[in-house]
């Protein structure tokens, strides 16, 4: 019937100019970064020192620099695969944590550039290998380190002073791992994975926890001083305010956001963002949250959807039937 | 004076019948407004507009209730105070944003059918002529509207657009084809910023949308007298065809009524039109909601690819490809191009395109380049695209220059 082979051809070219304007121009725009499937082995973090020496030989400046590193972040990682292997004691872990406690406190003070976290659910909400390299190097761990080459340290690179052996780390991680696993919720992952830098304004969460509601507006003026003394601190300490995450749950796709949290240089090279280093299940918590906050209709819009589109369908047989009522003596 | 029945009952048919003429206005608009019965579903996409333009309308009036136009408030108003706290805000907002992408698509195949059938000319002009208004007053509602949710893409493509505004660069003719001031008086500000905001508010809700009413009456009004065209574009001595209608005879007669036999197979198009846009409100919205603009505006931090929505690409891409002065004077042709199509084309005939000869190919020239360009309006301006956009856009004016040559040959055949 003529009818449909001219639908057929409003569709086609309806179809090509959407995957052209769609699909195919977003996979041009922006590059494709692998998921690492939230395992910490640093690969990403040789391959981007390896692809260094190529740009440094390429505008001759800082060669030696460059292989310097790569062979500092192959040793660092090959480390942390050997530390992964030994059998770490929680008990002795324990007594070591300790040392963590003069900061990982929970007095909610503001330490060289943020609030300590709360360490409460890290073994729910980090990997293990991540931990383990974390103790060892923060700056190489969270791949930050090229903030802290020159005068400024690293506001946790006290630990290297502090857990030496790999054994004492694995102890550490082993308590960690197996004692500090409370019951994640996706408010905590966010507050303790992103909260201590990022806001999220919808959910009422600033560095400073849970915004609580005050009886006088006084008591809620000197609230905000507090947040932007706090953030103040974490600008001058991250070289700018990191985003508000409210809404990042519809700004980003969560492919960017897997590989972003997995490695930030690999989204966006030179940023100060360090790795945070979540788990797969520590990943689901803060992306639950994150859609919480940014795109809370998710779950109404698929049963009211179907039920539109059910009344539509009947709307449209009803339509046609008229239809073919109405012109049944015209030819 | 007319004669009025003193004893007419207030309101009662006799009543209205002589204050307003209620049945000539029947009969003129909808019972003995004769349509051609050799018609397509692409017929029904006039109504499809208007059912699109009404939803986008009712939704536009929620979404009003809960927007606030001030550059501090605007993107929390709308993603957090319509998406969260207002019940089915979202779905409004999502109709809202299908529908205006929606509306563009189903406007492009409308444009389409009328070049395809020829319905352009031979008395068709100002059908033609209107439709182009109104394609232009709902470009300018849709670029007015997408400012409002003040995200990145809001503001920076407000600030890349208004930029034109300011002519010419000023090495070019001593100046005198630069206006500078222009831009910060249309802006209000040297950025985009409060005032910009409540300037395009205020087009957004009310002077563009009462435009486009004031319009589609008048687009309405051109159709009645020269009657829609037809799939064969035959000329149809309608008067005699619709005494063969009211005399029974429905089979020798070509046309139907508008009411209730046009309608009737309007409404089933309709419903099927509705699935589809359903399907995207509930499911697949994405496409008309950019995630760069749920980013909140930030005058600081240029995004890495700015682009205006898909419907905008063919003719931003008219404009990209060349230096400044010659993409602006590409681009001011692209969008006064269509207007002249009446004009351009010389041949008389009045016919789908597949009974044209050469005008045929240019039809399916014309929609694969404007695809073309579209696709490459979006992607980064580098290496191949670049002169692939650069070759459409060429391509894009040739076909406009050649027009009359290919029309005029027609005659001659």
């Amino acid at each position: 019937m003529k009818e449909f082979k001219i639908l057929a051809i409003v569709v086609f070219f309806s179809l090509v100019l959407y995957w052209g304007v769609e699909p195919f121009a977003h996979s041009q725009m922006h590059k494709h970064v692998e998921s690492n499937n939230f395992i910490y082995d640093g690969k990403s973090d040789i391959a981007e020192a390896t692809a260094k020496i190529a740009t440094a030989k390429e505008v001759k400046k800082g060669v030696v620099e460059a292989e310097a590193k790569l062979v500092a972040k192959k040793a660092f990682w090959a480390e942390v695969a050997e530390t992964a292997k030994l059998k770490g004691d929680a008990v002795a872990g324990e007594a070591a944590f300790a040392a963590c406690m003069g900061c990982h406190n929970g007095a909610g003070v503001n330490m060289g550039g943020v609030i300590p976290p709360n360490l409460d659910h890290a073994g729910s909400l980090y990997d293990k290998n991540y931990l383990i390299a974390l103790v060892k190097d923060p700056a190489m761990a969270s791949n930050t380190d090229h903030k802290f080459a020159d005068t400024m340290m690293h506001p946790m690179g006290s630990v290297k002073a502090m857990i030496t052996t790999p054994q004492d780390i694995a102890n550490v991680v082993a308590y960690l791992t197996t004692k500090k696993v409370g019951k994640l919720t996706p408010k905590v992952a966010f507050m303790e994975a992103c909260g201590r830098c990022h806001t999220n304004k919808y959910g009422k969460m600033t560095p400073l926890g849970e915004t609580p509601s005050f009886k006088t507006e006084k008591e809620a003026l000197a609230h905000n001083i507090k947040v932007l003394d706090e953030q103040d601190l974490i600008k001058k300490y991250m070289g700018n305010l990191p985003p508000d995450l409210s809404m990042m749950a519809r700004a980003r796709s969560e492919h960017f956001m897997e590989t972003f949290v997995e490695n930030p240089q690999s989204q966006l090279a030179g940023t100060s963002m360090p790795r945070t280093g979540l788990s797969e299940k520590g990943f689901e918590e803060v992306y639950a949250y994150l859609n919480e906050t940014g795109d809370p209709s998710k779950s109404a819009r698929t049963p009211l959807g179907i039920a539109v589109l059910i009344f539509f369908g009947i709307f449209t047989v009803l339509a046609y039937l008229w239809k073919k009522h109405q012109w049944h003596d015209l030819h | 004076m007319a004669h009025f029945d003193e004893k007419a009952k207030p309101f009662s048919h006799q009543w209205l019948n002589e204050r307003l003429a209620i049945d000539t206005v029947k009969k003129v608009m909808s019972s003995e407004y004769w349509i051609p019965k050799d018609i397509n579903f692409l017929w029904a996409m006039g109504m499809i507009l208007a059912a699109t333009f009404g939803l986008l309308v009712i939704s536009g009036i929620f979404l009003l209730m809960y927007y606030q136009p001030d550059t501090a408030k605007a993107f929390d108003s709308v993603n957090y105070t319509i998406m969260t706290e207002v019940g089915y805000g979202w779905l409004w907002r999502h109709i809202h944003g299908v529908g205006a992408s929606l509306v563009f698509l189903i406007i492009y195949i409308h444009m389409f059918t009328g070049i395809y059938y020829g319905s352009y000319k031979r008395g068709r002009e100002m059908i033609w002529l209107s439709g182009m208004l109104l394609f232009v007053l709902f470009s300018a509602e849709a670029f007015s509207g997408y400012m409002l949710p003040w995200g990145q893409m809001s503001y920076w493509a407000g600030m890349v657009i208004t930029n034109l505004f300011g002519g010419f660069t000023p090495d070019l003719a001593g100046g005198a084809l630069n206006f500078p001031g222009f831009v910060e008086w249309l802006r209000g500000d040297y950025v985009p910023a409060q005032a910009f905001l409540s300037r395009f508010f205020m087009l957004h809700v009310f002077l563009l949308p009462l435009a486009i009413i004031g319009v589609i009456v008048l687009h309405f009004a051109t159709l009645r007298i020269p009657h829609v065209n037809n799939q064969e574009g035959a000329e149809i001595d309608f008067e005699e065809s619709a005494r063969l209608y009211k005399d029974g005879k429905k089979k020798e007669s070509k046309v139907i009524p508008f009411s209730p036999v046009f309608l009737s197979k309007d409404v089933f198009v309709m419903g099927v039109y509705f699935i589809l846009f359903f399907y995207l409100v509930f499911f697949h919205f994405d496409f008309a909601m950019d995630p760069v603009n749920f980013d909140p505006a930030n005058g600081l931090k240029t995004p890495l690819h700015i682009y205006p929505e898909w419907y905008f690409l063919w003719s931003y891409e008219v404009l990209r490809p060349f230096s400044f002065n010659i993409g602006l004077v590409a681009f001011a042709f692209a969008q006064v191009a269509f207007f002249l199509l009446p004009f351009l084309d010389k041949s008389p005939v009045v016919a789908p395109a597949s009974r044209r000869g050469l005008f045929h190919i240019w039809f399916w020239l014309m929609i694969i380049d404007m695809i073309v360009l579209s696709v490459m309006g979006k992607l980064p301006p580098e290496g191949a695209w670049n002169i692939i956009g650069f070759g459409a856009a060429v391509v894009f004016i040739l076909l406009f220059v050649a027009l009359p040559f290919i029309t005029k040959n027609e005659k001659k055949a």
